[in-house]
């Protein structure tokens, strides 16, 4: 596992502390949690918001509207392929917010700690956070610590909320989707899943799949300047794949959705690990990827843009919304066949054959 | 990825449709007999672009449908036992026992855990060795090598903790089976490739003769199985019956002897009962009595009350191709992928699963 982290640490050494776990009296409020904070999380985060070390932050607003989303990550293992559960954290949170039209800017950050957790990896974890909120232009300005008794958790669990100013030319709302509007996919799919995948106890393989993991606080910004409200929708694709939040949408709208195979990337390496798990990638969680529900006459120009980004070499216009097949999503198969994609029933379960 | 994009080609795909739809006249039952195969045939939507005179039969091939349901309530008891590890393969998961399923006894704190390889067991069993592992051996002629690998591998390594509940069926006399019954009308079988990877051809060819059926050995890439649908199809409008294979890249016809060394010296053939299907004389493997330590049907003395399934369910009459899912009047109604009845419904390879997933797409409400 060491293998996916000791990118940060290496070039920014853990102070010197005079204990290497973590144990329930870091959780206690007493001296050894200001010992954990003070040498770590305050020092690592700080701004001018966290410094003040108070029950909240406090910010000055400008008029307009704010979003306000919060999320949980307990994804294990804690260090994976591409990622780790600290970036996860906030990438996933700040995108919350983008998927509203919103720009994130504060983040809280909380911590669950399952007592027996290595300072090291915690300061790992703490630094990748502080990197993916400068990559994202976000602060974190408030949070909490809490330490749990072993087995009570799983090593880390992480809740990060966030807030951010919704873009005075964004309408994102599922009833603004209509018939013929485009459906474009961001990037290529089913990278985290798969990563995930392949350093799960029992199904290890080898591979050199990393998480898709990123943050779409600047793209979605530049589509919202660029195309205001012919953005229709957006929907990051993350747990339950693209196939869940297709079906999702046209459930909630009472429309169909046609989706074409060929227009859908999948990575070979990916595509190969999918078939040798008996894994379907339309239902693979993905945490850099998301969907956008657009205008017919703008989407070649949303699709340019996206390219333009670092995480969009793989965006496509993938289908269109139409009054055929309410509620369901079909999928136009390369070979010229037709399915239907369904709701994934509960988690998706490799196969045997 | 090369050996399967050349089997997904769009042209190669409309050139074997163009063909079976010229040779086509007559209506015709065609059974695919693997759940990987009708996998394949409702993941790629080939239902709708065959002639409509060919109505292709969902077999009993998928493991999963067809393992007992004593079977899984003895692995979800097994299960919840304090200091076992139960392995299983993926889909085995959700599949209803009499009250649980392993996914559910997972929720109540089993240790349920899925493994891709039952070596992976074996290695799990040496790194506990406080806790007794036993894998859910679940599969046709296909998993059987691996099943038996680990019975041979923990036994040369010693463990004492490492135990499979095996629930192997064979294919050859489940088709004798389906073929058996009166009221079915399947005139031609595609068999299962990789099953013939293992076994080889041999077994086939009694069944065509007894039964003047062709069967062609087919793989499981869109264009494998229309290219085993137009060797079928061929031979019909022919009054053919012959053992052709289609699969001839992976099968070679004396199939694979040194994984059925492996087989033959761990296993021996039983008669097996077949959720759905009922009894089938000779029809799966056990473990012999020389590995009897290994064999978690005589490690943990259990018997488990006989289950009686579920009476509306019509899974036996499906599986044989009798009825078609959508006959069923439990089925979309009381019987969903998410509240199944019978095991069909449950696996992605099942029958009704399959007509459930397509049925839905509107205007074809009735036929898949």
């Amino acid at each position: 596992m060491s293998d996916y982290k000791s990118i940060l640490s290496a070039s920014c050494p853990m102070p010197k502390l005079d204990f290497e776990i973590i144990t329930m009296g870091h959780g206690s409020g007493g001296l050894l949690t200001h010992k954990l904070l003070d040498a770590g999380v305050f020092d690592v985060l700080s701004n001018e918001y966290l410094d003040k070390q108070h029950d909240g932050a406090v910010f000055d607003v400008t008029p307009g509207k704010m979003a306000f989303t919060t999320d949980s990550y307990v994804v294990s293992p804690i260090f994976f392929p591409g990622g780790n559960i600290g970036e996860l954290a906030i990438n996933g949170t700040v995108n919350d917010l983008c998927m509203c039209g919103a720009k994130a800017a504060f983040i809280s950050l909380s911590f669950i700690i399952e007592e027996g957790l290595r300072v090291s990896d915690f300061w790992e974890i703490l630094l990748h956070i502080k990197q993916a909120a400068d990559h994202a232009g976000v602060k974190i300005v408030t949070g909490d610590t809490k330490v749990v008794e072993r087995g009570k958790g799983d090593k880390i669990f992480i809740n990060t909320s966030g807030v951010g100013k919704v873009h005075p030319e964004a309408a994102i709302s599922v009833d603004r989707i209509k018939t013929g509007d485009k459906v474009i996919i961001s990037n290529d799919i089913a990278r985290h899943g798969i990563a995930i995948m392949s350093v799960r106890e029992g199904l290890e393989f080898e591979s050199d799949i990393e998480s898709d993991t990123c943050h779409f606080n600047h793209i979605v910004e530049q589509l919202l300047e660029g195309f205001g409200n012919g953005i229709h929708f957006l929907r990051d694709a993350t747990r339950g794949g693209l196939s869940t939040i297709l079906n999702e949408v046209s459930q909630s709208l009472s429309k169909g959705i046609a989706i074409h195979q060929k227009d859908i990337t999948v990575d070979e390496s990916v595509a190969g690990a999918c078939e040798l798990l008996g894994l379907d990638p339309l239902y693979v969680a993905n945490e850099g990827v998301f969907v956008a529900f657009v205008e017919a006459s703008i989407a070649d120009q949303v699709v340019q843009k996206l390219k333009s980004w670092e995480n969009g070499l793989h965006a496509a216009v993938i289908g269109e919304v139409a009054d055929q097949h309410p509620g369901q999503v079909v999928l136009h198969s390369q070979i010229g066949g037709r399915r239907v994609v369904n709701m994934l029933v509960g988690e998706q379960l490799p196969r045997i054959c | 990825m090369k050996y399967l994009s050349e089997y997904r080609n769009p042209e190669l795909v409309k050139k074997y449709l163009d063909e079976i739809h010229q040779s086509c006249t007559k209506p015709w039952m065609i059974m695919e007999v693997c759940g990987g195969q009708t996998h394949s045939i409702v993941k790629n939507g080939l239902l709708q672009l065959l002639p409509k005179e060919i109505t292709m039969v969902h077999g009993p091939g998928c493991p999963v449908c067809v393992t007992p349901m004593h079977l899984i309530d003895k692995a979800v008891y097994l299960a919840l036992k304090e200091k076992v590890i139960l392995c299983s393969f993926g889909d085995m998961l959700r599949v209803p026992g009499s009250t649980d399923s392993l996914l559910e006894a997972k929720s109540k704190g089993a240790d349920v855990r899925i493994l891709y390889s039952p070596l992976e067991a074996v290695k799990l069993a040496k790194d506990n060795p406080d806790k007794q592992v036993v894998f859910f051996a679940v599969g046709f002629e296909t998993t059987a090598p691996a099943n038996a690998l680990s019975v041979l591998h923990a036994h040369r390594e010693g463990l004492e903790n490492y135990s499979i509940l095996a629930s192997h069926v064979l294919v050859p006399p489940a088709i004798d089976a389906v073929m058996n019954d009166d009221l079915v009308k399947i005139q031609g079988f595609l068999a299962a490739g990789h099953v013939c990877t293992i076994m080889g051809i041999g077994e086939y060819g009694p069944l065509v003769e007894k039964y003047q059926v062709p069967i062609v050995v087919t793989g499981f890439e869109p264009v494998d199985i229309l290219h085993g649908i137009l060797m079928v199809v061929k031979q019909l409008e022919k009054s053919e019956h012959k053992l052709e294979n289609q699969y001839a890249r992976v099968v070679r016809p004396e199939g694979n002897p040194e994984a059925r060394k492996v087989i033959e010296e761990v296993f021996e053939i039983t008669d097996r009962e077949w959720r759905g299907v009922g009894n089938i004389p000779l029809s799966g493997y056990q473990v012999k009595e020389q590995y009897a330590a290994f064999d978690a049907n005589k490690k943990f003395s259990i018997k488990m009350p006989k289950v009686e399934e579920n009476p509306e369910c019509i899974a036996g009459q499906v599986l044989k191709g009798i009825k078609k899912p959508h006959e069923c009047p439990q089925f979309g109604k009381g019987c969903t992928p998410e509240r199944p009845l019978g095991a069909p419904m449950v696996s992605s390879e099942g029958a009704c699963a399959a007509y459930y997933h397509f049925s839905k797409i509107s205007g074809q409400l009735t036929e898949a």
